[in-house]
């Protein structure tokens, strides 16, 4: 790999212990990309809960520190696994919140701003058009790559906080043209109408395109989605298909028509009502029980928030009910009165988590939950291997069926 | 009979263990009971497998980033594959495999690897010289 003079010194620890270990671990994951050199990058973002980090995760961190890691650039966090305001009514254990608690501080250390979100092209400061950064969320990713025309890779939280230390990342994957162009094209059959309808198609085209480097193209949309609609729909693609990048005819813009992105040429596959339909009927049926409705994955915006908080108003659960939001939403829709009328119904609404990045296995066992509903495509893909058995329907229904105890 | 089986550079150190085979894809906070060391998803090929010790042969990698932490965690438990080997890894597995120093390698020259391999071979693994060696016999 090609190094300037300063990636050099780095390299020989003259930077510090912290950042030679940085540059080490980007030139074997380069190596094995084939990175010809490194790109700077405008910011980082990291994925950092305890569950996945584990003892092991939160000694590297801390160790870290001690070797004096600072970031070079703005890096912040993706949500968090334990609301330190609320974690044992969920469950969760003292010596999760203490792990929690650790690697917050070694964060704080490091100069990270902990905004514990995923929504951060929602609510800190969106990426823009041919942006290198280094994100740490495969949703954050998708939207940031397709709809703000953004340039980043998945960066695992070692890979994030990487970039993070030494302000670049290695040249790879989507930080290069070539491999930004379409290489699946998809017509689009049937309108989705609702933010589960879009996630619905995400995760369908997701499943279709099945791998990092493949990039889809979609067509026949008569609609823009909003940066919600647009949202799940990502969220659902990264998720089913670990894609990190999709085009949408005449609306995101690298894509203003087909031939900018390479697909004029390319076989059409269609997607109908019936794929769509195929992909919903693994995820529930009407009448089944369920012990828990989640609306999360990806975080509620503020406008999701008062669409929830309008379904909501004047009724009363028989499920529990787990929202989650980002710590910037949660303030606002405090003050607004949203957190009120949700909370009034018997749901909880935790601030910085995400479900499924929160020790799900133990908070299900702890609180006996295992058919889970949700309106996020995505979540019911994860859940699974956590020993849920999820389904899958609109707010509004979820809504509806959290006061029944059953989807209705 | 020695089969030898060409890929792209891959990461991590040489080493040597029995294959678990499938034709489907992998991420660890989908698929794995962690703490038991098993494929836990029902709809995974392997689950109820344990993959502890395994050189795991599998399609692509699927999922969130959280893997990466996640081989890591795995790999201080020592409850963690020897190796993993895909046709295609997405970024995430390849950044973990870095930090764990977890021997991983992908892209096969010739064709579908979880073709090539059948659990139960005994496979060598060169990530350095994108070699990997079943030693059947």
């Amino acid at each position: 790999m090609n190094l300037t003079d300063e990636e050099k010194a780095m390299l020989a620890g003259e930077m510090g212990e912290a950042k030679r270990w940085a540059i080490d671990h980007q030139i074997k994951v380069g190596g094995m990309f084939d990175a010809p050199d490194l790109v700077p990058v405008s910011q980082a973002h990291m994925m950092a809960d305890p569950e996945s980090l584990g003892e092991a995760g939160g000694d590297f961190l801390e160790d870290m520190v001690a070797k004096g890691a600072r970031v070079a650039i703005p890096m912040i966090t993706d949500p968090r696994g334990v609301d330190l305001n609320h974690y044992r009514p969920l469950g969760q254990s003292e010596e999760m919140a203490t792990l929690e608690r650790r690697m917050i501080a070694a964060c704080e250390k490091m100069g990270i701003l902990m905004t514990n979100t995923c929504v951060n092209y929602q609510t800190i400061m969106p990426p823009v058009l041919g942006d290198h950064v280094a994100y740490g969320d495969t949703g954050v990713v998708i939207y940031s790559n397709s709809i703000c025309g953004a340039r980043s890779n998945f960066e695992g939280g070692p890979s994030a906080l990487a970039a993070g230390l030494t302000g670049r990342t290695p040249r790879y994957g989507l930080h290069l043209d070539e491999n930004r162009q379409a290489t699946r094209r998809f017509v689009v059959r049937e309108q989705p109408k609702e933010l589960t309808d879009w996630g619905v198609l995400g995760a369908l085209v997701g499943k279709l395109a099945g791998s990092y480097w493949a990039v889809p193209v979609i067509e026949g949309l008569e609609v823009v989605p909003t940066s919600d609609e647009a949202k799940h729909m990502g969220a659902a693609m990264a998720s089913f298909g670990s894609t990190p990048l999709f085009h949408m005819a005449g609306i995101t813009p690298e894509a203003e028509t087909l031939a900018d992105v390479g697909a004029d040429k390319l076989p059409v596959e269609e997607i109908t009502k019936a794929d769509l339909d195929a992909l919903r009927a693994g995820f529930g049926a009407k009448g089944d029980k369920i012990d828990v409705v989640v609306f999360a994955a990806p975080q509620l915006s503020i406008v999701e928030m008062q669409a929830l908080a309008a379904q909501c108003a004047g009724k009363t659960f028989k499920s529990a009910v787990i929202v989650c939001t980002s710590p910037q939403v949660y303030p606002d829709a405090t003050r607004m009165g949203l957190i009120d009328v949700i909370e009034g119904t018997g749901a909880k609404v935790l601030e910085g988590t995400c479900f499924y990045n929160q020790y799900a296995r133990e908070i299900g066992e702890a609180n006996g939950w295992t058919r889970l509903l949700s309106n996020s495509a995505k979540i019911v893909n994860i859940i699974s291997g956590y020993g849920y058995t999820p389904a899958l329907a609109s707010m509004e229904r979820c809504v509806a069926s959290a006061v029944a105890g059953e989807i209705v | 009979m020695t089969k030898e089986l060409k890929c792209h550079k891959g990461i991590g150190e040489k080493v040597q263990g029995i294959a678990l085979v499938a034709d489907d894809n992998f991420s660890a906070r989908y698929d794995l009971d962690r703490k038991k060391g098993v494929f836990s998803r029902p709809a995974h090929k392997l689950c109820g497998q344990s993959y502890h010790d395994k050189i795991l042969v599998l399609n692509t990698s699927k999922g969130g980033v959280a893997s990466a932490w996640m081989l890591h965690e795995m790999k201080s438990r020592n409850i963690c594959p020897k190796a993993i080997l895909f046709n295609t890894a997405n970024t995430i597995l390849a950044q973990g495999a870095a930090l764990a120093n977890l021997t991983m390698c992908d892209r096969f020259e010739d064709g579908d690897v979880t073709q090539l391999i059948q659990t139960g071979d005994e496979v060598i693994v060169d990530p350095e010289q994108g070699l990997v060696t079943v030693v059947n016999g």
